[in-house]
C-alpha cells in the first residue's frame, strides 16, 4: 500500500482545489495554521471556508484573497478582540466581497453531525425567537411526525477537504487527540477527503496500546503531514502553549490593511514551509511555549 | 470600612453572589469567569464550571484568556466533543445558569451580538452568536452583564441574536423557549430584575456612589423601578483579593 505519509505542500497541491468547501478545524485547541500558511502560499481562489470560530486563521486566508464564503457561528478574535480582516472583507468588501451564512455554534456543528451521520438535515432547537433564519434561508423547518410541533432545521454539510490537526497518528493516519476534541471527529466523518496533521508521527504499537485515544481512524484519512509546531499560535496540550500575545497583537497587526499584509509577505509568503516559520520564530519563543509535563494516569487494557 | 475596589470588581462579586453551591454554570470568558471561580474559591465550592469548548468541571489554575484554553482541560471532570457539551449538557437541560455578554439589548433581555446596521450592509460586523442563542434558549436562567449607555440599552436592538424575555412580541412560552431566560442583568451602574408579568426589566440595585439619574440617563426607554431599591452590596476584603490575587493578578479584566 501506498504510504499516506507526505510534505504539508504535496497535501494541499493534491487535495484542495480552487473552489472547494474546506473545514480545517479545531475548537481554540489544535487549528492547524501550517495548513492555512501553504493554501495562501498556493494561492489557492475561491474557497468556502467553514468553521465554527474563524479565528485568526481564516482572517489570514481571507485577507490573502483565498476565500469568497464563509461559513461560521462566532467570528471575534477568541480572548482578544475583533478580526479585522474579515470585517473589512464583509463591512467594506476588500481585498473582494465575502458571501456569509451564520449559524449559533451548535446550528453549525449539527450541519457537520448531520453530513458524518449520512443524514439530510439535522432538527434543533436553536433558533427559537431568534432573527437568525430571517437572514439564513438555509436554516428552516419541519413538523415533528410525533409531538406535530414544528422544529428548526440545518442541512448536512459535508466538505470536500477537512484538515483536521492531532497530537499524533501512525502512518496509517490513526489519529489520537486529548484536550479539546472540538467537532474535529464530526468534521473528518463528513468530509470527502481527510488530511491528518500531526506534530508526531509514532509506530502503531504506540497506538493501539490505546485505542480508546484514537479519535479519526485511518481508513477515512488519505493523507498524514508530520509538522510540529504546527498550529501555533493555537496550541497543542501537552506539546505548546496557546501564544496568546500573538492573538492579542493580532488587533493591531490586522487593523490596518497595509500592516497585514506585510504579515502576510513576512511570515506566509517569505518562508517556504512551518520548518523556516518556527526558525524564524527561533528557541526562545518555542521553548517559552513548550509545556510543562502533567502525564495521566496510564490503563490496563488487560483482560 | 470597605477596601477601595473598580466597578469590575463590583459586577463580579455581585455576580458571583447570584450563584449558588452544587449548581451547573456555562461560564464565558471575562468577567462571568471571574464570578465563576470567585464563588468556587468562597461560597460555592461545589459549583460545576463548564465552558463551551467542551470542559466539564473545569478547576482553571491560571486565568483563561479563551474559551479553550488549556488549563480549563487540565484536572477537569470531563473533556467531551462540542456535540456532546451542548446537545447533551446544554440543551438537554443539565445547566442552571448562563452568562451573555450584549453589544445591544433591549428592555426584554433581547441581545444583539450580530451587527450594528442592517444585516447585509453592515455599519459594525460583531462576532455573532457563538453558542449565546442557545443557552438564551436552553440555560434555566440567564445572567446577562452589559456595560450600560444609550447605545447598548436602545428602545430597539437592530438584531435579535440571542432571545430575551420577549422577542418579537412574542412571550418564550409563545415561542416554546425551554430555558427560563433573563432573570438578572448587571450592569456597571447597578443591578436589574426582570418583571415576570410584562418581561421587562426594573432597577432594584444601584452601585455605591451612583445617582439613580444616571442609571435612567444611560436607558432608551422609560425604566421601571422597584419599590424599594437598594445599595448593591461592596465586596469584602476576601472577595478582592481572591479576585486581584489567585483569579487576575495581572489585573486584565479587573
Amino acid at each position: 500500500m501506498e504510504s499516506k505519509v507526505t510534505t504539508m505542500a504535496d497535501a494541499i497541491s493534491r487535495f484542495v482545489e480552487d473552489g472547494f468547501t474546506i473545514v480545517i478545524d479545531g475548537f481554540t485547541h489544535l487549528i492547524c495554521f501550517a495548513a492555512a500558511h501553504e493554501i495562501i502560499r498556493q494561492r489557492k481562489r475561491n474557497l468556502t471556508l467553514c468553521r465554527m470560530t474563524p479565528d485568526l486563521i481564516y482572517d489570514q486566508m481571507i485577507a490573502a484573497g483565498c476565500a469568497s464564503k464563509l461559513i461560521f457561528s462566532w467570528a471575534g478574535n477568541p480572548g482578544a478582540g475583533s478580526l479585522f480582516g474579515l470585517r473589512r472583507a464583509i463591512e467594506g468588501q476588500i481585498p473582494s466581497p465575502l458571501e456569509i451564512e451564520e449559524y449559533s455554534h451548535f446550528g453549525l456543528a449539527a450541519r457537520l453531525i448531520a453530513g458524518a451521520a449520512n443524514l439530510p438535515f439535522y432538527p434543533v432547537q436553536s433558533y427559537l425567537g431568534s432573527d437568525l433564519p430571517t437572514v439564513n434561508p438555509q436554516i428552516r423547518s419541519v413538523t415533528c411526525p410525533y409531538t406535530e410541533r414544528s422544529i428548526a432545521t440545518v442541512p448536512a454539510l459535508n466538505p470536500d477537504i477537512a484538515i483536521v490537526h492531532a497530537q499524533r497518528a501512525d502512518a496509517d493516519g490513526n489519529a489520537q487527540v486529548w484536550g479539546i476534541t472540538g467537532i474535529q471527529k464530526e468534521t473528518a466523518f463528513a468530509a470527502k477527503n481527510v488530511i491528518v496533521v500531526v506534530e508526531e508521527l509514532v509506530d502503531s504499537t504506540v497506538i493501539r496500546s490505546d485505542p480508546n485515544r484514537t479519535l479519526i481512524p485511518g481508513m477515512v484519512v488519505d493523507a498524514v503531514v508530520v509538522e510540529p509546531f504546527g498550529c501555533h499560535p493555537s496550541y497543542v496540550q501537552g506539546y505548546y502553549d496557546r501564544d496568546n500575545d500573538f492573538y492579542v497583537a493580532w488587533g493591531d497587526i490586522s487593523r490596518d490593511p497595509s500592516s497585514l499584509d506585510r504579515y502576510l509577505d513576512e511570515w506566509i509568503y517569505g518562508v517556504g514551509s512551518r520548518t523556516d516559520y518556527v526558525e524564524k520564530l527561533g528557541p526562545d519563543e518555542v521553548s517559552r511555549l513548550k509545556a510543562e509535563l502533567v502525564l495521566s494516569t496510564p490503563v490496563n487494557y488487560g483482560y | 470600612m470597605a477596601a477601595s475596589y473598580s466597578t469590575s470588581e463590583l459586577m463580579v462579586v455581585r455576580a458571583a453572589r447570584e450563584l449558588l453551591d452544587g449548581e451547573v454554570v456555562f461560564v464565558g470568558i471575562g468577567l462571568p469567569n471571574l464570578a465563576c471561580n470567585l464563588a468556587r474559591h468562597t461560597h460555592a465550592p461545589n459549583l460545576t464550571l463548564i465552558y463551551e469548548s467542551g470542559a466539564v468541571g473545569s478547576v482553571p489554575d491560571r486565568l483563561p484568556l479563551s474559551i479553550g484554553d488549556p488549563c480549563l482541560v487540565k484536572g477537569a471532570a470531563a473533556v467531551c466533543s462540542i456535540f456532546d457539551v451542548f446537545q447533551y449538557y446544554l440543551v438537554n437541560e443539565k445547566i442552571d445558569v448562563g452568562f451573555l455578554g450584549a453589544a445591544q439589548m433591549d428592555r426584554y433581555g433581547n441581545i444583539n451580538t450580530t451587527v450594528i446596521g442592517n444585516y447585509k450592509n453592515p455599519k459594525v460586523r460583531l462576532p455573532g452568536s457563538g453558542g449565546a442563542c442557545e443557552m438564551a434558549i436552553h440555560a434555566k436562567r440567564v445572567v446577562i452583564i452589559a456595560t450600560q449607555n444609550l447605545k447598548t440599552f436602545p428602545e430597539t436592538v437592530d438584531f435579535i441574536t440571542s432571545p430575551g424575555q420577549k422577542a418579537n412580541g412574542k412571550t418564550r412560552k409563545d415561542w416554546g423557549l425551554p430555558g427560563g431566560g433573563p432573570t438578572l442583568l448587571i450592569t456597571n451602574l447597578g443591578v436589574f430584575k426582570f418583571d415576570s408579568e410584562s418581561g421587562e426589566i426594573f432597577l432594584t440595585e444601584i452601585h455605591p456612589g451612583v445617582e439613580r439619574s444616571d442609571v435612567v440617563s444611560t436607558i432608551g426607554w422609560n425604566l421601571q423601578m422597584a419599590g424599594d431599591v437598594t445599595e448593591t452590596p461592596e465586596p469584602t476584603a476576601d472577595e478582592l483579593r481572591i479576585i486581584r490575587e489567585e483569579l487576575d493578578p495581572d489585573h486584565l479584566y479587573i
